[in-house]
């Protein structure tokens, strides 16, 4: 049993990613899509929050919306995986369930 | 894998639905099965054909519908929350003594059902919204 | 369809700001019908969805409170709160409506509906669910 989480929300603006961090289980996997990839970059004041999950979760950001809003893949965490759209679908796969932190 | 979708956000006013859209896609070109996409809240009006986006940006209603067309989608939009926003078929029309339709014929009205249904019929329920 | 699906919904909402909570409740209501393992989880602003004292009298909007009230006879029993969003709100449970239903288990016995649980255990019944739903 795992859940694939959802964040859709710039961590500036919503409080949907430090919930998201918060109520999702080690091992799980959280991805980063609409303006919820802000939280993917380096140098943010959530970046500290993002490294701890990567500790006990994975999370992946998804590429299109990233180069949409201009940012670049070299200024993504490491350990963050980038996926497209095709990849999105593989997550819903690997895992059962999918929680969408709106 | 089975999936349902369900959009909350209206189109043009949040990118809930153009990330359906293309996850809706992707499974499809994966030859995964999308047994229903279902238009809750404002995303009912996703389904309105009366939309006139300018030229240079996608339609998303034309857009939904082509693929609706090309993969036999089943297209459905809450009741309750399209009357509650004015999107109308003929049978709403009458029932409600409407003078307008403007619904897509891609589209079709229905109940909440369909949305616990597809949850129960599918593998997934995917959730698009703000 | 025979199996019996584990479905949760996710309320993070508050009320009347976004007509989320209303039509989450809607959905809840029209789910009973069918017959499968219905819970709510009520997580951050979710939590003012329950308050107690809810009162549309000075304003032109419905109040739809008492349906939380109804929703035991819809047999949707279990609706989890979580500890710690109601602590972040200055909120306790004696600030909620009380919610109850009739356990036609335990001969009809009035038992209350909310369940209190910590963020931890809220965490582990979002992990037992078949079906996530969110608004």
């Amino acid at each position: 049993m795992s859940i694939l989480h959802t964040v859709n929300k710039s961590p500036f603006e919503k409080n949907a990613l430090s919930e998201c961090l918060t109520h999702s289980m080690d091992g799980s996997a959280i991805l980063l899509l609409e303006d919820g990839v802000y939280a993917a970059m380096q140098g943010t004041n959530f970046e500290a929050d993002v490294k701890n999950a990567l500790a006990s979760k994975k999370v992946y950001a998804l590429g299109p919306d990233i180069k949409l809003r201009g940012l670049s893949n070299d200024r993504v965490i490491d350990g963050i995986e980038l996926v497209d759209y095709a990849g999105f679908v593989d997550l819903t796969e690997s895992n059962d369930k999918v929680q969408a932190w709106l | 894998m089975k999936y349902a979708i369900q959009i909350n956000e209206g189109p043009y006013q949040h990118q809930a639905t153009d990330s359906a859209y293309h996850f809706a896609k992707a499974a499809l070109d994966k030859g995964h099965e999308i047994s229903r996409v279902f238009l809750y809240h404002d995303g009912v009006n996703n389904s309105t054909r009366i939309t006139s986006p300018p030229q240079d940006d996608r339609h998303i209603v034309n857009r939904w519908a082509e693929l609706a067309e090309a993969h036999n989608l089943d297209m459905v939009v809450c009741v309750a929350a399209a009357q509650r926003r004015g999107i109308v078929d003929d049978g709403e029309a009458e029932r409600n003594g409407k003078d307008a339709t403007n619904i897509h014929p891609a589209f079709r009205i229905s109940g909440l059902g369909q949305l616990i249904e597809a949850a129960i019929e599918s593998d997934r329920l995917m959730v698009f919204g703000d | 369809m025979s199996d019996i699906k584990k479905f949760m919904y996710v309320n993070r909402r508050a009320p009347y700001g976004t007509v989320y909570a209303l039509e989450s409740l809607e959905v809840v209501l029209i789910g009973a019908a069918f017959d499968q393992d219905v819970s709510l989880a009520f997580i951050g602003d979710g939590v003012y969805q329950l308050k107690s004292d809810q009162d549309s009298s000075e304003a032109d909007q419905k109040n739809f409170s008492p349906i939380y009230q109804a929703l035991g006879d819809y047999d949707v029993t279990k609706l989890y709160v979580e500890k710690e969003s109601m602590e972040e709100r200055g909120l306790s449970l004696d600030d909620l409506m009380p919610l109850t239903y009739e356990d036609e288990d335990d001969d009809w016995a009035e038992k209350d509906s909310i369940r209190v649980v910590t963020r931890d255990e809220m965490k582990e019944l979002m992990e037992q669910q078949d079906v996530l739903f969110n608004f």
